[in-house]
């Protein structure tokens, strides 16, 4: 957030998949703020939902992924878990399709929100395609279940060299690769490798290492040790879950999911189906990640101006909404934001 | 009348293994404070080096052969080099005592004062297999797998010993965690497995929680856990975002377990490679850990005079060592704990 942007960007598009649930009315608190700060994007509006799948057809619509290809960006409300729908989750479609490797989840204190932790600034970056997660697993004989790790030098290097871009793009200090090198010495030991590669290619940011169970010790006790945090799949998720945690969890939390050429943000929360269509539900999830893209255009100006009318709004009890403890809905937190820009 | 341990005249042999970092200093201050309490135990002292040679495996055999021998141990902390070819010496003390269980006591203490009070968590962790199985090659160039194991033998094995262990010490619940959304057969295996145990043991509390989710409630909510058991990974990770909450690992008791062999050692197991040699440690965890042993060992009225000893000490605030916020020596605090014996 340190850079200086350009002083005209060009106008771009950026593809707005609304989502299941709470999802479109989230999604138009977002257009409305953006469009209240005068960002230079236009939106370009795609279903996909689980709603939609018609047995026999693609998962997603050509329509909806030759928009993502043009444009490379997108911005996603959540998508409903197909539990007995019998299709595969269209979020790990997304993910497939458009080869999204490292998935960013910045975790940034906002006053106002109650939690334990003050001033946490911390991003995790986690390798999104492999790892303990390559869906390779086998009952061997009754009673003895095998799971294959997979980590490929590939992956390795791509994620880490993703990690030092980003720190450099968001004038961020160090990058620390997290990792479990003492046990699994061969796989996580080839991913340290290739971070200590990236490391030297970067070398005005600092790079450390830290032992999984270091790290999450750390985070607990002081969480300022860490900067960015480039990982394996499964420690990924736990970390970035648990710093979540420090701020408040997934309804403050935003993420993105990093491809070679395609970036899709979006908020990690469900559908709250409980809450949909009662303007109940906390924008500020995908609020955030809305900010993430920008920030991935390098619009470091607008993301930062929306980002503190957030944070002036955060506080007022009157206009947040039920789960941050504020007695206002949907639409006087949107009004709030834009007023406060 | 003793029915553990080996004795002889009333005096009962127990094992120690300093090891290295902090280890040999905290070992020392237990040892002191014991001698001073008059704990009729003599030490069958082990060094056990952490290089790989001739020489260190000869002394890990013996070793080994005294905690046969002497069914109790205490054990300092022993070092794992990140480096190939090198099998973790604690993993090969566990794997050849067939020390199965590893219980993490995590527990709020008198002024140690942090960001949680009042936190009350075993946390139970399957010590031989899952993602320690040292099963790992490199397949071709750049790609590694490594497997994680589960037995439902080793399953039934640790959940059995967390139900006995909630029913033993009047704890009302069992929670399990697991990632089996996404690691449906081997997580699946060991979750199927907790289930069909907590059938056994209707008078204790089950449910169960996903690693992830488990971890971001732990920094909001630790109060909803009670005894929780998991694969070798996920306690390691646990285990130490519960150290976190309550001071770290210099306060955090545990011991690892077979059907007839103890070893007490400190909850969370870090070398402290930054404090060692410089009188820093904190001794309070392994002192805590030798209190657990004397009740093993019947001992009752020596464990409860160290334990008051030890809580006086830290309730008074005035030689706290540094990582819980003071300034005292770890010399300072044993000798305070030899005073208020
Ligand atoms: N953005 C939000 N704003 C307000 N409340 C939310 C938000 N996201 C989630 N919640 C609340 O958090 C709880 C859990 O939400 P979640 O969306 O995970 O529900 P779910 O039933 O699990 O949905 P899904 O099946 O899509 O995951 C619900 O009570 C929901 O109302
Ligand atoms: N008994 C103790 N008393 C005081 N501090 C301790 C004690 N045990 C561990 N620590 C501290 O806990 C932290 C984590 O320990 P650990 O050995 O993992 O260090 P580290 O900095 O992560 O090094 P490494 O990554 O090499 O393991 C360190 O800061 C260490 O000093
Ligand atoms: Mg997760
Ligand atoms: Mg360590």
């Amino acid at each position: 957030s340190k850079k200086k942007e350009s002083e005209t960007p060009e106008r771009r598009t950026a593809v707005l998949i609304p989502g299941d649930g709470i999802g479109p009315e989230i999604s138009n608190s977002v257009v409305e703020i953006f469009a209240g700060a005068g960002v230079p994007l236009d939106w370009e509006t795609q279903i996909i939902s689980t709603e939609n799948v018609i047995p026999g057809a693609p998962l997603i619509s050509e329509e909806a992924l030759e928009s993502i290809r043009k444009h490379k960006l997108g911005l996603k409300g959540p998508l409903g878990t197909p539990i007995g729908k019998g299709h595969p989750s269209l979020n790990l479609t997304l993910r497939k399709t458009f080869g999204l490797y490292a998935n960013v989840r910045p975790c940034l204190s906002i006053p106002g929100v109650k939690t334990r932790y003050e001033n946490v600034d911390l991003v995790t970056i986690r390798e999104n395609t492999e790892g303990e997660y390559s869906g390779i697993e086998h009952m061997v004989v009754p009673g003895v279940a095998a799971c294959m790790k997979l980590i490929t030098r590939a992956a390795s290097e791509r994620v880490a060299n993703y990690a030092f871009q980003y720190a450099r793009d968001q004038g961020r200090k160090s990058v620390t690769a997290v990792h479990k090198a003492n046990i699994q010495k061969k796989g996580d030991g080839m991913f340290l490798a290739e971070c200590r590669r990236a490391a030297e290619k970067y070398p005005e940011i600092e790079y450390k290492e830290a032992i999984l169970d270091a790290c999450v010790l750390n985070l607990v006790q002081n969480p300022n040790k860490y900067d960015v945090m480039v990982m394996p799949n499964l420690y990924g998720d736990i970390v970035s879950d648990l710093c979540a945690g420090l701020i408040g969890g997934l309804g403050v939390t935003p993420s993105g999911n990093i491809g070679t050429d395609v970036a899709i943000f979006e908020s990690v929360h469900g559908t709250a189906p409980d809450i949909a269509g009662t303007g109940k539900a906390n924008p500020t999830a995908l609020l955030l990640s809305a900010i993430m893209m920008l920030r991935h255009m390098k619009l470091y100006d607008h993301a930062n101006a929306i980002d503190a009318a957030i944070k002036r709004t955060i506080g007022d009890k009157s206009v947040i909404t039920p789960d941050l403890g504020g007695t206002g809905n949907i639409d006087t937190y949107t009004k709030a934001v834009i007023a406060n820009l | 009348k003793r029915n553990h341990g080996s004795s002889s005249k009333g005096v009962t042999q127990v094992t120690m293994i300093p090891g290295a970092g902090i280890g040999p200093e905290i070992c020392a201050a237990l040892v002191d404070v014991f001698e001073h309490a008059k704990v009729p135990i003599e030490w069958d002292l082990h060094h056990v080096s952490s290089s790989m040679s001739h020489l260190s495996e000869m002394m890990l055999k013996d070793a080994v052969g005294s905690l046969k021998r002497n069914k109790f141990g205490i054990k300092g902390v022993i070092e794992t080099p990140i480096a190939e070819g090198h099998t973790s010496m604690n993993v090969l003390i566990r794997k050849e005592l067939d020390l199965f269980a590893n219980v993490t006591q995590v527990k709020s203490l008198p002024g140690v004062k942090t960001r949680f009070d009042d936190v009350d968590i075993v946390v139970i962790r399957e010590n031989m297999e899952g993602e320690y199985s040292g099963l790992e090659h490199e397949t071709i160039p750049g790609v590694v797998e490594s497997l994680k194991v589960i037995t439902e033998k080793a399953a039934r094995r640790i959940a059995n010993y967390a139900f006995q262990y909630a029913r033993d010490n009047n704890r009302k619940k069992v929670t399990c965690v697991h990632k089996a959304n996404i690691m449906k057969i081997v997580d699946g295996l060991f979750l199927e497995t907790c289930r069909e145990v907590a059938k056994e043991y209707p008078d204790v509390e089950y449910d169960e929680t996903i690693v992830d989710a488990c971890c971001m409630n732990l920094v909001n909510d630790p109060w909803r856990f009670d005894v929780m058991v998991m694969p070798n990974l996920y306690g390691n990770v646990v285990a130490n975002v519960t150290s976190g909450l309550v001071g770290g690992p210099g306060v955090v008791s545990g011991f690892s377990a077979g059907d007839s062999i103890y070893m007490y050692e400190p909850g969370a197991r870090h070398k402290a490679k930054d404090i060692a040699g410089l009188n820093l440690a904190n001794p309070t965890a392994l002192l805590l850990s030798g209190v657990e042993m004397l009740r093993k060992l019947e001992m009752p009225d020596k464990a409860l005079q160290i334990e008051n000893a030890v809580m006086k000490t830290l309730a008074s605030k005035r030689v706290h060592t540094r990582d819980i916020g003071g300034k005292a020596s770890t010399n300072q605090f044993t000798a305070s704990v030899i005073s208020n014996l």
